[in-house]
């Protein structure tokens, strides 16, 4: 199998990389960038992990072909904090505890930071519809969800000064 | 295996042509790209469609909407055109998967794989969806639910794709909708699926409609006789339990760990009245 030659923008810096054309977005992310945030439940698009911003959308990087990101944008967690300030989602997930293991930790901040930046005031139904394609074996789900609502206030409190 | 992405309609015909071993048309990948990681088809050629200008967006033609094979679920139900002309149809798209899912998968993609419980399919079987699909000889427009033929298998030749879907244009008071069982909220695949589109006229009488089900046969399918109960009726409870007892007598369903025959059955015929009255409200207005 011939390796492709792709250049795409990741958090903001372009790269450039060789893939097989059967190797994931997710392979390329950690095996051949080095960034590891992103991680591997499944690799079947059951357990949002691998969650990253391909363009506009969050998607799972274990169901996008690396040779498919030629040209495009993608944004992954390494990206979401502002050098050492934490996004207030990451702070919040301290505070409230919403993390054990982590594993899932990287996934469920890239998707819940798309629900914020599309919808500012989400209902808490529509915070677990939004979240259900991301799995936690550890937590149960509700202080996950408790701060990525209180981030939701904190965020409309900022923007209203 | 090769990746190849085609930026034009001819330029992936003549790759489908040329190719000599297998090939895989890749739109979303939320089925193809999972079948791939676990070794259940290995291609030779892979061919990304979503380069292709032309089948990326959504047109309004004579009062439908064309919708592109490299559009994704997320893109369709937030259109609010084809959410007013065909709410059914965006609401069987939006529950396939997650939102990660969503932003990738495609209801061409849906069609494609072949799968007796897709959700989107009855939905677009009811709505009278026509597929336009590409090959070597040109394109051809093809009734939605002349594709699937089997569990995993369509009509689409090797040497074929889908350019577009077209939801047509509806008359005055028509409603279409969609539901499925599964046992638990989200994330899951159908157990049964049940879409109905129909029109009514000024008096509320029914004068068309369109019953398909998912999940209950080896193809997604479209009853008429169930439809034919509606017609001529105020889909009252008397159209509705034979509404009810038409398409459970349709079901050919399999005994597996997510349902029996008997549970499938009976449940196709629960939901159809459900989502024969949401279609009626929607007819309403
Ligand atoms: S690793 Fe991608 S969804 Fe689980
Ligand atoms: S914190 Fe362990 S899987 Fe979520």
């Amino acid at each position: 199998m011939a390796n492709i030659q792709v250049s795409t923008k990741i958090n903001g810096d372009t790269y450039e990389f060789l893939c097989r054309p059967d190797e994931t977005l997710l392979e390329v992310l950690r095996d051949r960038i080095g960034l590891t945030g992103s991680k591997e439940g499944c690799a079947s698009g059951d357990c949002g992990a691998c969650s990253v911003m391909l363009g506009d959308r969050v998607v799972s990087s274990c169901l996008v072909l690396g040779a498919e990101v030629e040209g495009q944008e993608v944004n992954t967690i390494e990206g979401m904090a502002d050098g050492g300030n934490l996004h207030p989602l990451q702070r919040n997930f301290i505070k409230f505890a919403a993390l054990q293991c982590g594993f899932c930790t990287p996934g469920f901040l890239v998707a819940a930071k798309a629900l914020l930046d599309k919808n500012p005031d989400p209902t808490e139904t529509e915070i677990r519809y939004w979240l259900a394609g991301n799995l936690c074996r550890c937590t149960g789900y509700d202080k996950i969800v408790r701060a990525v609502l209180h981030t939701a206030e904190e965020m409309r409190g900022q923007a209203r000064g | 295996m090769k990746y190849l992405a085609p930026t034009t309609i001819e330029g992936a015909v003549r790759l489908l042509s040329e190719a000599s071993g297998s090939t895989r048309i890749l739109a979303g990948g939320t089925d193809t790209i999972v079948q791939l990681n676990a070794e259940q088809i290995e291609p030779d050629l892979i061919v990304d469609i979503k380069r292709i200008g032309e089948i990326r967006g959504i047109t309004n033609e004579n009062g439908g909407f064309r919708i592109g094979a490299a559009v994704s679920c997320a893109e369709m139900t937030e259109h609010d055109g084809v959410r007013d002309l065909w709410p059914g149809c965006v609401e069987a798209a939006g529950l396939i998967g997650s939102t990660q899912v969503q932003g990738r998968a495609t209801i061409a993609g849906n069609l494609c794989n072949g799968s007796p419980a897709a959700d989107s399919v009855p939905a677009m079987v009811a709505a009278g969806a026509v597929v336009r699909i590409i090959g070597t000889d040109g394109s051809r427009d093809v009734a939605v639910e002349k594709i699937p033929v089997g569990p995993g298998k369509t009509s689409i030749g090797a040497d074929e794709f889908v350019h577009s879907i077209f939801l047509p244009p509806r008359p005055e008071r028509s409603g279409d909708a969609y539901l499925r069982f599964i046992p638990r909220t989200e994330m899951d695949i159908a157990v049964v699926g049940v879409g109905i589109n129909l029109t009514m006229d000024a008096s509320g009488v029914c004068t068309a409609a369109r019953v398909a089900l998912g999940a209950v046969a080896e193809t997604v399918l479209l009853v008429e006789e169930a439809g034919d109960t509606l017609i001529g009726t105020h889909i009252d409870d008397a159209a509705l339990d034979n509404l009810a007892r038409a398409v459970s007598a349709a079901c050919k369903p399999i005994n597996d760990k997510r349902g029996t025959v008997e549970f499938r059955t009976r449940v196709a015929g629960v939901l159809a009245k459900r989502v024969a009255k949401i279609a009626a409200e929607r007819a309403r207005g």
